[in-house]
C-alpha cells in the first residue's frame, strides 16, 4: 500500500511544503482540506479545553486528513508550549484510533538540516545529499519569494482599482511556481511576477493609513483563524505592514535576535520567549516610522504574548501609538471584531485629521 | 420645513431613538427593550417618535447604531452606520466637549473611550464574559429580591460594604451567597456588589489605561446610583452622570448624519412589512450563515457570505423574488 503524506494548513504556505514533500519523496502528497467550521469542530470536540487555538486548527486538520487517508503526518515546533504540542496531538490521535507515523521537523526550537535529512531518508533510501540540499534550497527561495510578493500585495491590495486582481495573479503566480523544479527558472519566475504586480493599476495616495500587525505567529499568518482581518483592513483602504512570516521565522529571525534584544534594552532586559521580544522591536519600528495604528494578534490565553503586552503598551504610550488586542477563539462571531476595527479605523482617521474644528461644531 | 435628523441606537437590551435639528437639540427621544426582536423595537420606537414630533420636521437623516445596526441601518436605508464607540463619543462631546474619560456599562457589553482635544485616543471592550454588566446585576437583584430601580438606594443605606469577588461573575455569585448564609446584611451585600462592579470594570477594561477628569458614566448601569458612588471612592474624582447618558449613542449617530449626503425619510416605513431570512449555504462544510434583508419582494441585502458559491445562493434567492 502506498503512503500518503499530509500535513496541516498555515495561509497559503502548503504550496510549496507540498512541493518540497513530492521532491525529497515518492509518497502521493495530500496536504489537509481547507480550514472550515468543520476544521475547528473537530479540533474543539477532541483538543484538551484551556490548549490555544492553533493546536485545535492543527488537530482538526490532520483528523480530515487521517479520514482522507492519510497514513503520514509532518508537524513543525516552535518557541512556546507548541515545543510539546506535537506530542500531545500524536497522543490524542492514537487514542482515537488512527494508524500512521508522525514526523517532526523543528527540534529544540531550530531546524536541524541533519534530523531532516534522516527523517526524508528514512521514508526514500534512495535520497541522495546533493537532490536533499537542492531542494531544500529550492523551497526557501519559494517561501521566500512568496513573502516578498505577499509584501507588495499588503501594500497595495486595498488601493487596486480592478477588485481581485492582486488575488488572481497570486494564483497564477504559485500555479507556474509548482510546475517547476528548477531554481533558474523559480528566480526568472519571481522576478516576471515581481513588475505584473507592481504594474497593476492602483489608486493610492501618497499618505494612505498605514497599519502595523504583530503578535503570535499563527494567528497572524492563517487568515481563517484571524477572521481574514487583513482583508478587512484592505477594504477600509489601508496599507499593510506584517513582519510575521515563514522567511522571517526559518532565518530571519536568528539572524535578528541578538539586534532586537539590543535595541529593546530600555524596556525589556531578558529575551521573550517565542516572539514576544521581537513584538516589542516591531512596536518601537511602528512607532518610529509615525505608523498610524498597530493591531495586535493572540489566540486567547497565549502566555508568551500576554507577557509582552504591558511592555508593548508602556512602548505605545511612550511614542503615542494608538493601538488595539484582539484574542481568538474558537467562537466565530465576527460582530464584536468587526465593530472595535470600525472604531479602530475612525480612531486613526480622526487622529490624521487632528484638526481643531470638530464634527459637530460645523 | 424645518430640517431634522434620527438616530437610532439597537443595543442587545435596549433600543433607544432620538430626533434633533440642526443645533443638536433634542425634539424627541424614546427608550424601549428589545426584547430580542429588533425590528419591532424599532418599529415601536418610530411610532412613538412620530407622535412626539411636530408636523413641520422633515426627516433628512438617518443614522443606525448598536449591536444590530447593520440590519436597522439597512431596513431604513440610513445614510450612515457607526459603531458604537464612535457614536458614543461624538454624542458625548456635543454635550460635553471637554470630557476624557467615557465609562460606559450597558446590559451586554461595557467599554472606555479616552479622549483628548475632542478626539478619541484608545478605547477597549470587555471581551470574553459580561461580567459586571447591567445583566449580571438584575440577575443578582433578582436573587437577593430587590427591585433592580432601588439597588442604588439601598447600597447608599450601608456603611460597611461586604467584600466580593470582583473577578469574574461565577466567582462573585458563589461569592456572594456564601456571604449571604454567613449572616451578613442585605444593603452591605448590594453596596459590596455594586463595589465589585466598578472594580471588576477597572480591573478588566480599564486595564492599563489612565483614567483623567472629567469622566462621565453612561449606559443602563449608569442609573444605579451605587455604582457611581463606588466608582467616585475608587477613582476618587468626581463622576458626572446625565440624565440623557442612555441616548448618547442614538445622538451622536444623528449628528454624524448631518455629515452624509440628505435622504428623504418618512415614518411610513413602519408599515412596511419587513422579514430576515437565513440560509444555510452548503456549497462546502464551512456550512456560512447568509442573512438575506427583503421588503415586500424586493431583497434589500445580504451578509454573511464568504465565496462565489454564495453568491450564486443570493443571486438565485433575488431572481425566485422577481419571479413571484
Amino acid at each position: 500500500m502506498n503512503n500518503i503524506i499530509s500535513f496541516p494548513h498555515l495561509g497559503n504556505y502548503y504550496h510549496p511544503i507540498s512541493k518540497l514533500l513530492s521532491l525529497l519523496t515518492e509518497e502521493e502528497i495530500t496536504p489537509s482540506p481547507p480550514i472550515t467550521k468543520k476544521t475547528l469542530e473537530l479540533g474543539t470536540k477532541y483538543a484538551p479545553d484551556t490548549v490555544c487555538i492553533p493546536f485545535k486548527y492543527n488537530l482538526g486538520n490532520f483528523i480530515e486528513s487521517l479520514e482522507n487517508g492519510a497514513t503520514i503526518l509532518f508537524t513543525a515546533g516552535g518557541g512556546c508550549r507548541y515545543r510539546y504540542y506535537a506530542e500531545v496531538t500524536e497522543t490524542i490521535l492514537k487514542d482515537l484510533g488512527y494508524h500512521f507515523k508522525f514526523y517532526k521537523l523543528i527540534k529544540k526550537d531550530m531546524l536541524n538540516w541533519k534530523d531532516a535529512y534522516q527523517i526524508f531518508k528514512e521514508i526514500n533510501p534512495e535520497l541522495t545529499k546533493k537532490h536533499f540540499l537542492h531542494s531544500i534550497i529550492y523551497t526557501l527561495l519559494f517561501i521566500f519569494y512568496m513573502d516578498e510578493i505577499d509584501k507588495i500585495i499588503r501594500k497595495n491590495i486595498g488601493f487596486e482599482i480592478n477588485k481581485g486582481e492582486h488575488q488572481k495573479l497570486l494564483n497564477k503566480m504559485l500555479k507556474e511556481f509548482k510546475q517547476t523544479d528548477s531554481i533558474i527558472r523559480l528566480t526568472k519566475l519571481y522576478k516576471k511576477y515581481k513588475r505584473k504586480f507592481k504594474k497593476i493599476k492602483k489608486d493610492k495616495p501618497k499618505d494612505c493609513l498605514k497599519v502595523g500587525i504583530i503578535g503570535e505567529l499563527y494567528t497572524t499568518m492563517e487568515p481563517f483563524a484571524n477572521y481574514e482581518l487583513e482583508k478587512e483592513l484592505a477594504k477600509e483602504k489601508t496599507e499593510i505592514k506584517r513582519f510575521t512570516n515563514l522567511s522571517y521565522l526559518l532565518w530571519q529571525k536568528p539572524l535578528l535576535k541578538r539586534r532586537m534584544k539590543r535595541k529593546v534594552k530600555k524596556y525589556c532586559k531578558y529575551y521573550l520567549g517565542a516572539d514576544g521580544l521581537d513584538n516589542i522591536y516591531r512596536t518601537m519600528y511602528l512607532g518610529k516610522r509615525k505608523y498610524d495604528g498597530i493591531i495586535h494578534i493572540k489566540p486567547f490565553g497565549c502566555t508568551p504574548e500576554i507577557t509582552a503586552i504591558p511592555i508593548i503598551q508602556k512602548v505605545c504610550e511612550d511614542y503615542n501609538l494608538p493601538i488595539i488586542f484582539f484574542s481568538y477563539d474558537s467562537e466565530t462571531a465576527t460582530e464584536g471584531i468587526n465593530t472595535r476595527l470600525e472604531a479602530f479605523k475612525d480612531l486613526i482617521t480622526l487622529r490624521r485629521k487632528n484638526n481643531e474644528e470638530s464634527i459637530f461644531r460645523d | 420645513m424645518k430640517k431634522a435628523y434620527l438616530g437610532i441606537d439597537i443595543g442587545s437590551i435596549s433600543t433607544k431613538g432620538v430626533v434633533i435639528d440642526k443645533d443638536n437639540k433634542i425634539l424627541a427621544s424614546t427608550y424601549l427593550w428589545t426584547k430580542g426582536n429588533p425590528l419591532k423595537a424599532v418599529k415601536e420606537v418610530l411610532h412613538s417618535l412620530k407622535n412626539e414630533l411636530d408636523e413641520t420636521s422633515q426627516i433628512v437623516g438617518v443614522g443606525t447604531t448598536g449591536s444590530a445596526r447593520k440590519l436597522i441601518g439597512t431596513i431604513l436605508g440610513a445614510n450612515i452606520i457607526k459603531n458604537e464607540i464612535t457614536a458614543h463619543a461624538i454624542g458625548t462631546l456635543s454635550k460635553y466637549p471637554d470630557i476624557r474619560t467615557i465609562i460606559e456599562i450597558g446590559g451586554q457589553d461595557s467599554k472606555i473611550i479616552l479622549l483628548k482635544d475632542k478626539v478619541v485616543i484608545d478605547y477597549a471592550m470587555n471581551t470574553l464574559c459580561a461580567a459586571g454588566t447591567g445583566a449580571f446585576l438584575s440577575s443578582q437583584a433578582e436573587r437577593l429580591d430587590i427591585p433592580v430601580e432601588e439597588f442604588g438606594n439601598i447600597a447608599l443605606t450601608s456603611n460597611n460594604p461586604t467584600p466580593i469577588a470582583a473577578r469574574c461573575t461565577v466567582f462573585a455569585e458563589s461569592d456572594l451567597v456564601h456571604k449571604a448564609q454567613m449572616g451578613h446584611k442585605k444593603e452591605d451585600i448590594v453596596a459590596g456588589l455594586c463595589k465589585s462592579v466598578a472594580l471588576n470594570y477597572l480591573n478588566n477594561v480599564g486595564k492599563g489605561k489612565k483614567i483623567i477628569s472629567p469622566i462621565i458614566f453612561q449606559g443602563g448601569v449608569s442609573k444605579n446610583i451605587g455604582v457611581v458612588k463606588a466608582f467616585e471612592n475608587i477613582l476618587n474624582e468626581k463622576i458626572i452622570t446625565d440624565k440623557d447618558g442612555h441616548l448618547m449613542g442614538a445622538l451622536g449617530v444623528a449628528i454624524l448624519s448631518k455629515q452624509q449626503k440628505e435622504i428623504n425619510f418618512t415614518f411610513d416605513i413602519i408599515e412596511d412589512e419587513f422579514e430576515t431570512n437565513s440560509i444555510n449555504c452548503s456549497g462546502c462544510p464551512n456550512n456560512c450563515e447568509i442573512i438575506c434583508v427583503k421588503k415586500e419582494h424586493e431583497l434589500l441585502d445580504s451578509w454573511g457570505n464568504r465565496c462565489e458559491k454564495g453568491n450564486q445562493i443570493i443571486n438565485k434567492e433575488q431572481k425566485t423574488f422577481h419571479n413571484e
